[in-house]
């Protein structure tokens, strides 16, 4: 019901909370919060709360590419964040979230992996992100990258004592070379939404996803829901989502 | 499936031309056939120069367990496998990540065409395997579970075309093999209905200005015209008096 | 003997001169026509002022309706449809019955037998057992496809011996003919009873089977060729 609410809203031309079409939510970003973690941030956006953290293990690298550091980026979606998540293996969304999220940390070449050899060809650092959704009040998937880059930003590479890895000590910080930020646009009959509440996600006809680095280029989209999306409204939806990462990677990148 | 590092030594354009031979602008020979499989309701396989997908579909049938069945529409389940003699190295066999998000993608690319509503409780179960592996196997599956679904006389507003289109050695091309997969440095996929032209799918990844990505937005929807166009012959031509 | 065969080699090549006069196929999506004040049918579905295909199918565009025939597809019962079913599971005061269709249906006691049953003595199985053949009706169908049969109508009956053979429900219509002369044809040819259900079900019994079998096969697979009929003659012989 309160969905059917939403959508009259929205074709009217406003929002439940009030927001304009395309303004977020109150966001909320906390970095070194894990102390056990490499690196950490905390991400809120209105009530949604997503917590990514960074661990650092030495490991063998790709046969394919002796001379880069690994990237694994994992996504948990928590029962204790929604009544709709369960234990188990994970759900179709979950899957494609955590995907879509490393690919575009991934493909925007945000870590320098060149700078995570130990010993070419044996030794590399391999760094695992684990995101965990603390709290589900829509658009997980903006603050799960958000949390995501945060916590890189965050992350200091252990010392090295042989074969030991002393994480109390940090050589340096982790080289990161570009900040991609994701946008989840929806579209509502002919009108574009960012960061959709969960009611709203419910009402939304489909939704892409873009991420853009801070030089403007885009790193990964994902297209989500069932119904279709005319050309021109891929290119307005692109153009939304370059607009608004300008505005969250400020928020990213102060107080560092 | 490993993700393999984007820097690489492997050269995919030489003067002007792909490893292959062809042009930028240029599809891979395209294969389809219908009516593959004669237990199915419907069923297709389409093969792009080495890439080759069969689809089948099961249905409209009864959706078991009860709790799954919607009252008001029917639903649709995709399955999108690669076989484990499909790639270069054996892929072991079950659903992965990879294909849980492909059989995700695939149903949106598809339900929005399909009548559902004309079969509340029923399923209808798309199942599509990749026998051969070489590049753009997501649009091969959906291209060719669009055919199965028309010749299964399920009941559809537009058939649904898909083609990957991406940046190689800087180079904007279309149809990616393979090795232009692994190495280029963009690939996007995209999915329309035919007709309306409406896009169902669109998954992009590597880095692109927005010059480069509307041009490929353009590339992506010629193709996609050319591939309905060839899913239309096949359909009508099938069923030619001999 | 001599003629049977240019009449089919005559069909051939007026088809090679005319290619208009092949049947045409249209395909889902595909526009028919302006819709002109007329009937849209279940093979079609309209936006605005234009009708399209919904079908892979052959197209029924004419002064009354703009429709399309689907070539193959599953049975959706209509209240009316004269079907062939099984009976599936026998209950307390009725029978389940498979229909051939996503949706089964139900056979309520009073809609098939007239005289009055205790049902707390009487084992309803003995009017109608489980995989007994029945030539019924469909009597209603709800919005969420609840399926009613009954067995009141004329010509409603178990129907005993002989063999079943499922066809696509789309092609029942050709497989009967105009006005009947399809399915007259091979029942006079093979000797055999024959009972078509809309649902694509189709009952035969008697000696030359096989043959009417083969006919019914043929025509399922070439039911949107022209010359059929004269190759089913051929066949029968």
């Amino acid at each position: 019901m309160e969905e059917k609410y939403a959508l009259e809203l929205i074709l009217k031309g406003k929002r439940v909370d009030g927001r304009k079409f395309d303004e977020f939510r109150k966001i909320e970003i906390n970095k070194g919060i894990i102390k056990k973690a490499e690196g950490s941030a905390s991400v809120k956006i209105g009530d949604t709360e997503v917590i990514a953290g960074v661990k650092m293990n030495v490991g063998e690298p790709f046969s394919d590419s002796p001379n880069e550091g690994i990237l694994i980026v994992n996504s948990e979606f928590t029962p204790l964040a929604s009544p709709d998540f369960e234990t188990g293996p994970p759900s179709e969304d979950a899957v494609e979230l955590s995907r879509v999220v490393d690919r575009g940390i991934r493909e925007s070449h945000a870590i320098e992996v060149e700078k995570l050899v130990i010993v070419p060809g044996e030794k590399v650092w391999v760094n695992f992100i684990d995101i965990h959704m603390i709290n589900h009040q829509g658009n997980l998937l903006d603050a799960a990258a958000l949390a995501a880059v945060s916590a890189l930003l965050n992350a200091k590479v252990p010392k090295l004592d042989g074969e030991n890895v002393l994480r109390e000590d940090y050589e340096r910080k982790l080289p990161v070379l570009h900040v991609p930020i994701t946008v989840t646009v929806g579209k509502v009959g002919d009108n574009f939404i960012v960061d959709p509440t969960l009611q709203e996600e419910k009402i939304l006809d489909s939704k892409l996803s873009i991420a853009v680095r801070e030089d403007d280029t885009i790193c990964a989209l994902q297209k989500q829901g069932t119904k279709g999306l005319k050309f021109e409204d891929i290119s307005q939806m692109v153009r939304i989502a370059r607009e608004k990462a300008k505005e969250l990677r400020k928020l990213v990148q102060s107080g560092d | 499936m490993i993700e393999i590092g984007h820097k690489s030594d492997v050269k995919l354009v030489i003067d002007g031309k792909r490893l292959d031979g062809r042009s930028s602008n240029e599809l891979r020979e395209v294969d389809m056939k219908i009516g593959v499989i004669n237990r199915a309701t419907g069923s297709a396989l389409v093969r792009f120069g080495n890439t080759v997908a069969i689809a089948a579909v099961h249905g409209p049938r009864e959706l078991f367990p009860r709790f799954l069945q919607q009252s008001e529409a029917g639903i649709l389940r995709v399955r999108y496998n690669m076989a484990p003699f499909s790639v270069d190295d054996r892929k072991s066999p079950g659903p992965d990540r990879r294909s849980t998000e492909i059989s995700k993608v695939i149903r949106s690319a598809l339900e929005e065409v399909i009548f559902l509503e004309e079969f509340p409780k029923a399923t209808i179960d798309v199942f599509v395997e990749i026998l051969q592996a070489d590049g753009s196997t997501r649009v091969t599956a959906i291209n060719a579970a669009s055919l199965a679904l028309a010749s299964a006389g399920i009941p559809m507003r537009d058939l649904v075309s898909a083609c990957s289109v991406g940046k190689i050695d800087n180079q904007l091309i279309v149809d990616l093999n393979g090795k232009e997969d692994n190495f280029g440095e963009t690939d996007m996929a995209l999915a329309m209905q035919g007709g309306r032209k409406n896009v169902t799918l669109l998954q992009m990844d590597g880095v692109l200005t927005n010059v480069e990505f509307e041009k490929l937005l353009g590339f992506a929807k010629e193709n996609c015209l050319k591939i309905y166009e060839l899913q239309k012959k096949t359909l009508k031509e099938a069923y030619k008096r001999d | 003997m001599e003629k049977e065969p240019s009449i089919e080699k005559e069909t051939k090549e007026v088809l090679k001169e005319h290619p208009e006069l092949q049947v045409q196929i249209v395909l889902p999506g595909e526009f028919l026509d302006e819709k002109k004040g007329r009937k849209v049918g279940r093979g079609a579905f309209f936006e605005g002022e234009k009708v399209y295909a919904k079908f892979l199918g052959v197209p029924r565009v004419n002064e009354y309706e703009v429709n399309v025939l689907p070539l193959s597809g599953i049975y959706l019962p209509n209240i009316g449809d004269k079907i062939v079913a099984f009976i599936s599971s026998v209950e307390v005061s009725g029978w389940f019955v498979d229909i051939n269709s996503p949706y089964s249906a139900y056979l309520p006691l009073a809609e098939a037998v007239d005289e009055f049953v205790d049902t707390q003595k009487t084992d309803i199985s003995r009017f109608f057992d489980i995989d007994n053949i029945v030539f019924c009706t469909i009597s209603k169908v709800t919005k969420n496809k609840t399926i009613q049969v009954s067995m009141r109508d004329y010509g409603c009956r178990k129907l005993l011996g002989g063999i079943v053979i499922k066809v696509t429900p789309q092609k029942i219509p050709r497989i009967i003919g105009k006005e009947g002369s399809m399915i007259k044809l091979i029942k006079q040819k093979t000797g055999c009873d024959i009972i078509t259900g809309q649902n694509g079900v189709v009952w035969l019994r008697g000696e030359n089977k096989t043959k009417a079998i083969e006919a019914i096969l043929t025509i399922e697979k070439e039911s949107h060729t022209l010359g059929l009929t004269e190759k089913i003659e051929k066949l029968l012989g």
